[in-house]
């Protein structure tokens, strides 16, 4: 987003009163009813799909679109426009990436002031003359100060006239070089006048146009607000979504883009459900300004807390035996592993030392340390974990694909490996970040249902993490046993994202810190 | 390389016809690097300095700007500790129609209006917004000790 745009969004805000707090009875409602203010892109390119289940509450209405949707929906805008305003479609273009694509207030500056509108789109007086170069008798060029007769020679009609090899190199510099499309502007000094598509279409080498539409739709997309890129590595995908800025202390609006990418559209991060965008940011923050001071970070080693011999971490389980005494322990807390079946919080749940501690300005700040350090500890290993989860998935895929032909189990039959593995992956994103949410959770009755939903999500990951540790040869045995386990992870998942984005939606979480000002 | 006709054309005109307060001279060996001097504007704090800079034409050039640096310290909101120069038609509004010499003029223009609101050295801009007569006399004393020729 530049600059100029983050003002307009900034002072949008203020003018519309911003987010304001406890208003119950008009409660911000997210998803479908966007159109008033903002079109919906749906123009008919895509088919809703009716079939599928109805939204939970964490969910947010989004659609993907590709290069080419984009394409079609700014000609179809351009065409509108141009048909309203009586101008010819390069220069339409021109005037509605210049209003940022609002076509109401174009549409309404231009019926009051036309030429000040054109002025300022850098169009000048309208009228369409035909580009192209021509020669210009005793012309010198004053950018490569060529003098030859015959120099081809280009001005658009503000009348800065260049050679026509000059002119294209500049061209070419804006858009391979700066990455500019929409408001290069002419190379004369101080000249405000932007070149118009068919300068372009004259002008540009044929390798460049494609590079030169690319920029042009992505400028598109990132002039409208409720319009972003997939922000993974090479994606061609855009997604839009109507939840607005204000907003994301009431929701985190998570989409999926058609390249399988989830990630969060309020601050295009990852999917960082359930935490809100704010914490997140904070969060972040703390944690890469705590780093250095924080040496503490469990690395992949620990002792085993009976016999004192190191154990390697080499799975995304936390359920950890010691090869010498067979003592079987958790790796969070180091506890004994067979108390966590039925009670897990000492894992989950940091418990508030005493008032008396915090007395001492000293065990205050030790204290609080131990707290962060608590949560970060958690939040990290779930972070490694889900690494580790993909590892050994990627292992056990491997053996699987062996074990087809001799067990005779077909390509869809290894299949709940892989779903099992996703799941995973999810379920781990999803605790890492309850942690940075506990983080800056206020201790009342709600936490302690929020804690319960982690410690059984929890739970159920452990349990569906260590099956994968099992002998290759077991697993197709285990099949119906871990498609439970999976469905049983997704459960309580939804269980636990949908709890928190309720309260987050009706403003009940009370926070150690004020989320708005964050 | 071959020197284009462009960056032969300024040079020459930059020799016979030199702005006043201002002088740019090519090394010999490289004619794309220039020793550049800058006369401190009258009424300013940087009245009476010389102040020398570096100048040099990158391979683009004239498709995008020179890159300038002052050498002699300075005390200016928009001219960092390293000598770097936040002026707009050295950045985003650089036209391959402007020259050494306006560029020149640019930066002497800068040193007769500092802008403490679009600042490089923000230690610099602050001082100036909240104590401006303070500032300026700073910027005479530095002035004074490394720009002015008995001390340099
Ligand atoms: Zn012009
Ligand atoms: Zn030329
Ligand atoms: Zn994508
Ligand atoms: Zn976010």
């Amino acid at each position: 987003m530049s600059a100029d745009s983050e003002d307009e969004f900034m002072s949008g805000m203020s003018s519309e009163g911003g987010f304001e707090d406890g208003n119950e009875s008009d409660s911000v409602s997210f998803g479908e009813e966007f159109e008033d203010d903002e079109p919906a892109l749906d123009f008919g390119l895509h088919d809703k799909d009716i079939t599928s289940a109805p939204k939970k509450p964490y969910e947010v209405d989004f659609d993907v679109f590709g290069p080419r949707d984009i394409q079609k929906y700014q000609d179809k805008q351009i065409d509108e426009v141009g048909a309203i305003l009586g101008q010819p479609p390069e220069s339409t273009a021109i005037l509605l990436r210049h209003a940022r694509w609002n076509k109401e207030r174009l549409i309404e500056g231009y019926m009051d002031h036309p030429e000040d509108v054109l002025e300022k789109a850098g169009l000048g007086l309208a009228g369409a003359v035909p580009a192209k170069t021509m020669v210009v008798d005793g012309f010198v060029c004053d950018i490569c100060c060529e003098d030859e007769p015959g120099l081809e020679t280009y001005a658009m009609k503000c009348g800065h006239r260049y050679c026509a090899e000059c002119y294209r190199h500049y061209l070419s510099q804006k858009i391979r070089e700066e990455g500019e499309a929409a408001r290069i502007q002419c190379p004369g000094d101080g000249c405000s006048r932007i070149v118009d598509s068919k300068t372009l279409e004259l002008l540009v080498e044929d390798d460049l146009k494609d590079r030169y539409h690319e920029l042009l739709t992505r400028t598109y997309v990132d002039d409208k607000d409720n319009l972003k890129w997939c922000p993974a590595p090479n994606c061609i995908y855009a997604v839009e979504c109507g939840v607005k800025k204000r907003d994301l202390n009431r929701i985190v609006p998570t989409v999926r883009c058609d390249c399988g990418h989830y990630f969060c559209f309020g601050c295009t991060l990852n999917d960082h459900l359930p935490t809100p965008c704010a914490l997140v940011k904070m969060w972040l923050k703390k944690c890469e300004d705590d780093s250095e001071t924080a040496n503490w970070i469990s690395a992949n080693t620990k002792e085993c807390p009976r016999c004192n011999s190191t154990i390697e971490k080499n799975g995304g389980c936390n359920h950890m035996t010691c090869r010498k005494c067979k003592n079987e322990f958790c790796w969070i807390c180091m506890g004994v592993w067979s108390e966590h079946g039925t009670s897990w919080y000492n894992c989950n749940r940091y418990e508030e030392k005493s008032g008396s501690d915090a007395r001492d300005a000293q065990a205050k700040s030790r204290q609080s340390l131990e707290r962060y350090l608590h949560y970060y500890n958690r939040y990290a290993n779930h972070e490694q974990s889900a690494k580790l989860d993909k590892d050994i998935y990627l292992k056990t895929e491997k053996k699987m694909t062996n074990l087809q032909s001799s067990s005779g189990m077909s390509w869809i039959e290894v299949q709940f490996l892989d779903t099992a593995s996703q799941a995973l992956q999810q379920c781990r994103q999803t605790l890492k970040w309850t942690y940075a949410f506990a983080y800056y959770l206020a201790r009342n009755n709600l936490t302690e249902i929020f804690e319960d939903n982690q410690k059984d999500l929890e739970m159920a990951v452990e349990n569906l993490s260590e099956m994968f540790e099992k002998p290759t040869s077991e697993l197709a045995a285990l099949k119906v046993d871990m498609m439970d386990k999976t469905s049983y992870c997704n459960k309580r998942r939804i269980i636990l994202l949908s709890d928190t984005a309720e309260n987050l939606k009706n403003g009940s979480w009370k926070f150690n810190i004020d989320i708005n000002t964050a | 390389m071959a020197l284009p006709k462009r960056i032969i054309k300024e040079t020459e005109r930059l020799m016979a016809e030199p702005v006043p307060g201002i002088k740019a001279i090519p090394h010999e060996d490289n004619l794309r690097y220039f020793d550049v001097e800058v006369h401190g504007p009258s009424q300013s704090p940087y009245e009476n300095g010389i102040f020398k800079l570096e100048l040099f034409l990158p391979d683009d050039y004239p498709m995008t700007p020179p890159k300038i640096r002052f050498l002699t310290r300075i005390y200016h909101p928009n001219i960092d500790k390293l000598g770097r120069i936040c002026l707009d038609v050295l950045k985003s509004n650089w036209s391959p129609a402007l020259q050494i010499r306006t560029i020149l003029l640019s930066i002497q223009a800068l040193l007769g209006a500092p802008n403490p609101d679009d600042p490089l050295a923000n230690d610099v801009a602050q001082r100036w917004k909240e104590d401006e007569p303070a500032a300026i006399q700073t910027a005479r004393e530095w002035t004074r000790m490394y720009a002015v020729s008995e001390n340099r």
